[in-house]
């Protein structure tokens, strides 16, 4: 279960020690994200993983594909940037204190599940930093 | 210790996918007790592992698997069969192994730090002089660094309140543009109003409660009235708390304005190269 560099990805931050995301937003995106198929990873907090330099940080931040579900772009950059985990040029950030949770919803990207005996299809933004929409 | 513990939401080869409902349950009760949580098909993608964490690899398994294992990184990995298990039960299991492998308990602490947006930063180190709990540093390259984050008075924003250039955020704080919203000019505008915070608090006011207390002597003096004085101040303190957010003991612990300057003078001299004096080495 490593990290490969063909590898889109969604980090979905829960913000489980504050209420500074709508809880209802939050609970709708992550019903959502479960539901999808997709693989993911969620954490609780991005803002104690920052604090904490946590070295996860660092590997996920290097993927221009990565699209992190969480609050302000601005906010979630230097957080990352706080870790020295510059995040590279492609990350997607939504944000889930401004947009409703079917606007969120919607722009997650959609893979078709695998594993289960179904081969991929219709991949998104491979991690190469040529995700189609950027949001920093 | 060896980190705080990863959970692994395993439905590749050799184990049954949930149901929608229950990987969202047992999703958002992992995260909820502050545990992070992969989910990997086969194959897997994840970074879960990567690091060196323990793991603890959650599955409805095909069949038997070992109960541990060691990950290419040399951290302990745990497999659980989670089937038919409610999600309260599946975060004991998790918290069981994340005991047996002295892994840190997660949470305990709200995440309330400043983050220091470098684009607008301009390094004048006003929030290193005024933070009263040290959560500011100075790196080798001379630049203002949060090093103790901490350290930081939680619900208290503020050093973002004395930065000119509104470059320190609290993501978890309510309004823009502290939180990271974007700052727009009417946002310049109005920081640029409390640009001067620092004096404001640690000289003006008790430049004012001074004056105001001499002004009283010379007019009053007989009838000099110590607690009507701190009444005063409190007022003052208790409009600035209310205008600013500030909580009421950060307000009351303020530095001197002696004791300001005397920080300024230290910051200055750490991002400052040290002047040739030829007796380097000496």
């Amino acid at each position: 279960m490593s990290a490969d560099a063909g590898t889109p990805r969604i980090l979905y931050c829960h913000c489980a020690y504050a209420q500074a995301v709508p809880k209802p937003v939050k609970q709708q995106v992550l019903q959502t994200l479960t539901a999808s198929g997709v693989e993911f990873e969620a954490v609780p907090d991005l803002c104690e993983m920052s604090a904490k330099r946590d070295p996860a940080l660092a590997e996920l931040a290097g993927c221009g594909a990565l699209t992190i579900v969480a609050c302000y772009p601005r906010a979630v950059t230097w957080l990352f940037n706080a870790a020295g985990a510059p995040l590279a040029e492609g990350v997607r950030v939504l944000n889930m204190r401004t947009e409703t949770a079917e606007a969120v919803a919607a722009a997650l990207p959609r893979r078709t599940e695998r594993g289960a005996g179904a081969p991929a299809s219709e991949p998104v933004g491979e991690c190469d930093g040529r995700s189609p929409s950027v949001k920093r | 210790m060896s980190g705080a513990i990863r959970v692994v939401l395993y439905e590749g080869a050799g184990s049954a996918p949930f149901g929608a409902g229950e990987r969202f349950e047992i999703t958002r009760a992992l995260l909820e007790k502050g545990y992070r949580v992969t989910r990997a098909h086969a194959g897997g993608r994840g970074t879960a592992g990567a690091e060196g964490a323990p793991l603890v690899v959650l599955g409805r398994f095909d069949e038997a698997k070992p109960a541990e294992a060691v990950s290419e990184a040399g951290a302990p990995v745990y497999f659980r069969d989670v089937a038919d298990r409610q999600p309260d039960a599946i975060v004991a299991l998790v918290e069981e192994a994340g005991a047996g492998a002295g892994a840190t308990k997660p949470g305990g602490w709200k995440p309330w730090f400043p983050v220091i947006d470098y684009g607008r930063c301009t390094n004048c180190m006003q929030c290193l002089t005024f933070c009263l709990f040290d959560v500011y540093g100075v790196s080798g390259e001379k630049k203002i660094q949060v090093q103790k984050p901490s350290n930081c008075k939680t619900d208290c924003p503020a050093c973002s309140r004395v930065c000119p250039e509104v470059a320190i955020l609290f993501p978890k704080y309510k309004a823009g543009p502290i939180n990271g919203d974007e700052v727009n000019d009417a946002d310049l505008e109005r920081e640029k109003m409390k640009v001067d915070i620092s004096a404001l608090l640690g000289g003006d006011i008790y430049a004012a409660l001074r004056q105001r207390s001499q002004h009283a002597q010379s007019r009053f003096a007989k009838e000099r009235d110590d607690a009507r004085a701190l009444e005063e101040r409190k007022r003052c303190l208790t409009k600035l708390q209310q205008a600013l957010d500030i909580p009421a003991e950060v307000l009351g612990a303020l530095p001197s304005l002696d004791d300001i300057r005397e920080r300024t003078a230290r910051a200055m001299a750490q991002t400052n190269p040290a002047p040739a004096t030829g007796e380097e080495g000496a």
